[in-house]
């Protein structure tokens, strides 16, 4: 079925293979920026779990350490339990609403230098450069036919890459466990096998998409950049090459020869040559640019050489470019961020914060859950008394063994005794003791006089009895035989 | 549809050739690593139809090299389950039934073996929760035992059942039918209900009561004791407490002396491991009625061995 069009369109290829991109090194305040954040948020990924944190004898000293296996999760001073899962969610909810109030005010700030992708891409395309030396001696050495020099000298990046991988899925498992005994059980092949497992797959995983992946994640695979663009508004910055001032673009020597028939731009090919997602900023706007700023840096010292001002490439807003296009002076920097929407955001997300502190200041650390057995609802004992089954679930929260007791009130002539306790010495309490950090499931028996409602509501507490005199407490049914039984 | 490819301006790709309200669709190529990954998968596929079981056949699916399949995997993990649970089942099997509250962790583990053998074997007679039938089977989540509730006898109980005609172990007695077999005439019978009623204080003394005192002295008081506080040798039930088995009330009363249930229940010692009785007897312990082991040597209840109680007995048969 040829089409006429055929003739006149080249028949396009179903597949495109990648074009490789090989950024050259460059200098400037955006680039040093990017180095301190990979600085530090590498240091905060490999270092946070060895940081130590006295907890006393019943707890980890591990100061960040999610254990699954026990269903803690430690932050510091901060112990969660499972149930108390929402303090998570809220964290989750305040990195989410940090994004919007990021990508609102700075655009895709995210992108560009925090993102683990772009880090480790970076750390990697470091590495090329250590290797293979500086992106024309890269491509040469990738158009090169495969000697043993070029052998060799990729076996060292792979094997560069592998570590660097290996680092990275190392380091991860490290949050699961306590870091120097699972280190020690790691190289000794006691650790669990979904240790090994983890390293396996983040090691194959950072290997795939810091080594060879790179920019391809962040045009085909992250749907972040897609979402972004929902975000951004006339007044979020995006590095824009600014075409009214730069086009058309000439070299020195022609604007020597014609002056003012070229605009600023030289042609010089900076912009394109530092890009780590091998783009050129100079077509506009587009998904494959994560607003790095290395082009910024690389114009303005090209700018700088030919004794023109800065900023030809610059984070601007839409905004912005209209006013300049106009003639008119850009709004200062702290305008552009102090918009409703990012006050709206930033007021969001800090209340999500200031509520989860305030919550966290007052949760108690002894929590009481009371279920009422029902099969059978109420016992009939031979002296006439009716007695209900209550399961009791009392979480011990503290890091330390405690001593509570367990009371009851709005039940006239109760008495309270436990599996382990009788009736005949039974009160209207009970003392447990409760081992640190941990769930002391208790049944406890709470016979009370045959007269009363049919059904009636009353308290179970439980209150500290070393110190700490808080507690939790439960309202609960007490059932009775029918009247007519 | 007229094929409308044309290069788009903007990225220099085709468009597919179609076009809606003025969308149209670039014919952008798609990454080749793509392509690949879809190879990948067509191999992992190859690799898994010949590793797993997966083409339907008549009977069943092809096999796979590696001989997997679900049931194979249930197994071991049973399997698995069990190793798990021996040194478990080994250490109560080696307690002494009396001394498992001692030991509080194989106590916690024996309840929860015997409620889930509880809820296999017993529930469909003492209902899920122990709580029993009303009229029909017993509560055993009261304080009130026929044969005796500390741990040694219910497990005796359990292990050897009430009222088998075939076991010479199990717990045997038998209330006569007063009314059906013509040993006492309704009158009496009723007189005989008001005495009971004043034992558990559900009625007033009266001149019937009286009546029924001298009928229940000659009659009941062998087993259920001169003042109804029950036999349990034979099984015989308090008479002066609130808990009533086949109810309280006067035409139950009359109705059980007439003609008695004479309530039966399996053997288990032929049926479930010892073990398994052992737990079952520390899930209905713990139900909320056990009694604690009688201090004196035990006349009435016998103290039966782990493995088999046969030959012990010295239970009360009629």
């Amino acid at each position: 079925m040829a089409s006429p069009d055929d003739l006149t369109l080249a028949s396009p290829s179903l597949y495109a293979a990648r074009k490789g991109v090989y950024p050259k090194r460059i200098d400037g305040p955006f680039r040093r920026f990017k180095w301190l954040v990979m600085l530090v948020t590498l240091a905060i990924y490999y270092g946070t779990p060895w940081i130590r944190w006295d907890r006393g004898p019943y707890a980890p000293d591990q100061a960040v350490l999610v254990d699954l296996a026990h269903r803690r999760f430690y932050m510091f001073q901060i112990e969660i339990w499972p149930h108390e899962f929402y303090y998570v969610a809220g964290l989750l909810i305040m990195a989410g609403i940090g994004l919007f109030l990021v990508t609102s005010a700075v655009g895709r700030a995210w992108c560009g230098y925090a993102c683990p992708q772009t880090v480790w891409t970076d750390l990697f395309q470091h590495v090329d450069r250590l290797i293979d030396g500086e992106r024309n001696a890269q491509i040469r050495l990738a158009n090169a036919p495969w000697t043993l020099g070029k052998v060799a000298r990729r076996a060292l990046k792979v094997a560069i890459y592998l570590t660097i991988a290996f680092w990275t899925g190392g380091a991860w498992i490290m949050y699961f466990a306590d870091a120097p005994t699972l280190t020690h059980d790691f190289w000794t092949g006691q650790a669990a096998p979904v240790a090994y497992g983890t390293v396996a797959v983040l090691t194959a995983t950072t290997f795939v998409l810091g080594g060879f992946m790179r920019e391809q994640v962040c045009i085909y695979m992250c749907p972040w950049p897609r979402i972004q663009t929902a975000m951004m508004d006339e007044k979020s910055l995006m590095v824009t090459y600014k075409d009214w001032r730069g086009e058309p673009r000439g070299s020195t020597k022609k604007a020597l020869a014609q002056p003012g028939a070229f605009g600023d731009c030289v042609d010089c090919n900076q912009c394109v040559a530092v890009c780590p997602t091998g783009i050129d900023i100079r077509e506009g706007p587009q998904i494959g640019c994560i607003t790095c700023a290395l082009c910024i840096d690389a114009c303005d010292h090209v700018m700088q050489q030919v004794g023109r001002p800065r900023g030809l490439i610059d984070y601007c807003t839409l905004e912005d470019v209209a006013a300049e296009k106009a003639g008119e002076a850009p709004r200062p920097v702290w305008k552009t961020l102090l918009h409703p929407r990012t006050l709206i955001y930033f007021g969001v997300w800090s209340a999500i914060g200031a509520a989860m502190l305030f919550s966290l200041g007052q949760r108690t650390r002894l929590d009481l859950a009371v279920q009422h057995e029902r099969s059978p609802l109420y016992v009939q004992l031979s002296d006439g008394t009716i007695r209900n089954n209550y399961t009791l679930k009392v979480r011990n929260m503290e890091t330390r063994p405690r001593r509570v007791a367990i009371g009851v009130s709005g039940l006239a002539g109760a008495e309270l005794w436990t599996e382990t306790g009788r009736r005949e010495t039974a009160t209207r309490r009970v003392e447990l003791a409760l081992a640190p950090d941990s769930v002391t499931r208790v049944r406890l028996f709470v016979a009370a006089p045959t007269t009363g409602p049919e059904r009636q509501d009353f308290t179970i507490a439980a209150r500290g009895l070393d110190g700490d005199p808080r507690g939790d407490s439960d309202i609960i049914q007490f059932d009775r035989p029918e009247e007519d039984e | 549809m007229v094929d409308q490819k044309r290069i788009d301006e903007a990225t220099g790709t085709s468009t597919v050739g179609h076009e809606w309200d003025g969308i149209e669709e670039l014919n952008t190529p798609l990454p080749r690593w793509w392509l690949w990954t879809f190879y990948l998968t067509i191999v992992w596929a190859i690799g898994y139809v010949i590793l797993y079981p997966a083409w339907p056949m008549i009977h069943s699916a092809t096999k796979g090299v590696l001989g997997w399949s679900s049931r194979g995997q249930l197994e071991q993990e049973l399997d698995a389950q069990t190793a798990r649970r021996a040194p478990t089942l080994n250490a109560i099997a080696a307690t002494p039934i009396a001394d498992l509250p001692t030991k509080p962790q194989l106590m916690q583990a024996a309840v929860q073996g015997g409620g889930a053998a509880f809820r296999v074997h017993c529930v469909q007679c003492h209902g899920s929760g122990g709580a029993g039938v009303k009229k029909l089977y017993p509560n055993l989540t009261d304080d009130d035992w026929l044969w005796g509730g500390d741990l040694a006898t219910v497990q005796y109980t359990i292990a050897n059942g009430i009222r088998n005609p075939d076991h010479a172990e199990t717990r045997m007695s038998q209330m006569p039918a007063f009314g059906h077999d013509g040993i006492l005439n309704p009158a009496q019978i009723a007189d005989a209900v008001s005495f009971v009623r004043t034992l558990s204080k559900q009625e007033k003394p009266s001149a019937s009561s009286a009546r029924g005192g001298a009928i229940f002295a000659a009659n009941c008081a062998v087993c259920h004791g001169p003042n109804g506080d029950g036999g349990r040798t034979v099984g015989a039930p308090k008479l002066n407490d609130a808990i009533w088995l086949y109810g309280g009330d006067r035409d139950s009363i009359a109705a059980t002396i007439t003609q008695p249930r004479n309530g039966v229940m399996p053997r288990w010692g032929n049926r479930l491991d010892p073990v398994t009785i052992k737990m079952l007897a520390a899930y209905v312990y713990s139900l909320g009625g056990g009694e604690k082991a009688p201090v004196l040597a035990a006349t009435s209840a016998p103290a039966p061995t782990e493995a088999q109680p046969e030959g012990q007995g010295s239970n009360g048969k009629p």
